[in-house]
């Protein structure tokens, strides 16, 4: 449908100078650390094969182009990060553009930015502190607490997500959040509208929240904590109810990244989703050597919409999807 | 029948739900970064009024509710059922009580009003938002007083009482706003 006004910007021009600033600011805070900016392609003949990350293809048959004759749109740029630091490249970050299918609404956009970053040496702890510097920074001080994620959940729901049966959190879900039909609901699913309708919400107000200690489960490509192998050494953080970062001490056992891919795609093969495939070079790398390092992306739209003031992502970008 | 895929939620949109049909008032999408995304609904049951809230795992089908907005003529009530004619087909509906609702107090013959068909059976009657009535019924005003702030209560045609200005008489026709029940002006010829 064509609206005469929607050739405007969502944003205000005043808005995007400020945004700007912020931007520049951001890349001021790596400079004064020694942090290396890099740029890695949007376009790549691997996607993933996270089981809720939907990526964009595009047909490519121009030279070069690979056997499928189709390219992916990033979800985040963290596999090409990665093959820099198995090459020697030490600390980098990246302002990348990310692509995910299906993802709408009032703090999503298909397309969006990433602030992602990676400091060989530092465990997810020291990373912590540097993002709540950057978040300092950018969105303003703020006192900065930490949460263990199952800690979060007896508090506000009286549910241990490690040791609860899946009859259980389905149970939880049902009076929590009424009106959810809990049939086709498994156990993370459950988990994920739990900790969504009603531990993120309060999450946040007045402080940088970090959570911690993710169950294993929902590890992703973060270590399994040595302390405690039901929990992973994942964090992320909130402000203002908002998921601004997601971050993680990185699996550098290849053998295990492996395994799970594997139950990735035999998850997406049960579920009757599209399988991709697994991104050989990136597996490589983590052969050849990945260092001991912690990595984090920042959702910079977000960060952006706490310290405009802005209620929805379209009040910090330009042209969300349906001006675009 | 005819589904929506949660990626077509919005405002307004017309779905079943345990047998009712509904309206989704607010839509609200919800997802974890690595998590499975969620759909946070509120929706209005066309039939009661009620609003309740929803959630739906994010790219799960409902079936559309087959409700459509049409406008139609009013004819005349025999006091049970208020008839309504498609000024297109001629096809005539009969609205119950539950679907006229206040617009029974507004309609006059051969205005054409918007009716929201679920069925196709009315299920709700919007009166037309300006309407022109007679007066019936009020008190004399003073004379000469054309233009204070003063008000009386004057009986339209169809049963409806409006507060309308002192000069107003028996016998004249008002345009009145029917979403607040207020007079608006002397209708002119």
């Amino acid at each position: 449908m064509i609206d005469a006004t929607d050739w405007r910007p969502s944003a205000s021009p005043e808005t995007l100078r400020r945004r700007a600033a912020l931007l520049a600011d951001v890349r001021a805070f790596f400079a004064e650390r020694g942090v290396v900016e890099v740029e890695t392609p949007s376009l790549a003949a691997a996607g993933v094969t996270d089981v809720h990350l939907d990526g964009l293809g595009v047909n490519y048959d121009g030279p070069g182009a690979p056997p499928s004759g189709r390219l992916w749109l990033q979800t985040s740029p963290e596999y090409a990060m990665k093959r820099l630091l198995a090459a020697g490249m030490g600390a980098i970050y990246q302002v990348a553009r990310a692509f995910r299918a299906g993802e709408r609404g009032a703090r999503h956009n298909p397309e969006f930015t990433l602030l992602e970053w990676y400091r060989p040496g530092l465990d997810h702890e020291d990373l912590m502190a540097e993002v709540a510097e950057l978040a300092a920074r950018i969105a303003g001080p703020r006192p900065v607490r930490r949460h263990a994620y199952a800690a979060l959940f007896r508090t506000h729901l009286g549910l241990d997500p490690l040791t609860a049966a899946a009859d259980e959190v389905r149970e939880c879900v049902a009076a929590a959040v009424p009106g959810t039909t809990v049939a086709g609901l498994d156990r993370d699913d459950g988990l994920d509208l739990l900790f969504g309708a009603r531990i993120a919400p309060v999450l946040g107000q007045d402080a940088f929240d970090f959570v911690t200690d993710f169950p294993a489960s929902q590890a992703a490509l973060a270590r399994l904590s040595p302390r405690d192998p039901r929990v992973a050494e994942r964090f992320e953080l909130f402000i203002d109810g908002l998921e601004i970062a997601n971050g993680f001490h990185e699996l550098t056992n290849a053998a295990e990244q492996r395994r799970r891919f594997e139950a990735d795609r035999e998850h997406r093969v049960a579920a009757g989703q599209p399988v991709p495939l697994i991104d050989e070079r990136l597996l490589a790398a983590l052969e050849a050597g990945l260092p001991d390092c912690a990595g984090v992306a920042l959702g910079l739209d977000r960060l952006f919409m706490v310290a405009l003031g802005a209620t929805r992502i379209d009040g910090v970008i330009a042209f969300p999807v349906e001006r675009a | 029948m005819a589904s929506f895929s949660t990626n077509q939620f919005k405002s307004g949109l017309k779905i079943m739900l345990d047998g009712d049909p509904y309206a989704i008032v607010d839509n609200e999408f919800v997802k974890p970064g690595k998590g499975q995304a969620f759909n946070r609904v509120k929706v209005r049951n066309l039939k009661t009024g009620k609003v309740i809230d929803r959630t739906f795992k994010s790219g799960d089908t409902v079936e559309a509710a087959d409700v459509m907005e049409t406008e139609m003529q009013y004819l005349y009530s025999d006091g049970e059922f208020w008839y309504f004619m498609d000024p297109e087909t001629f096809e005539q509906h009969a609205a119950n009580e539950a679907a006229v609702g206040d617009a029974a107090k507004w309609l006059k013959e051969q205005d054409v009003c918007n009716i929201t068909l679920y069925n196709g059976e009315p299920l709700s009657v919007e009166a037309p938002p300006h309407v022109q009535l007679k007066v019936v019924q009020t008190d004399p005003g003073l004379r000469g007083d054309t233009s204070s702030g003063g008000s009386k209560p004057a009986t339209l045609e169809t049963g409806a009482v409006v507060q309308v200005p002192l000069f107003i008489e028996e016998g004249e026709v008002l345009k009145v706003d029917t979403r607040n029940g207020a007079y608006i002006s002397r209708a002119k010829e």
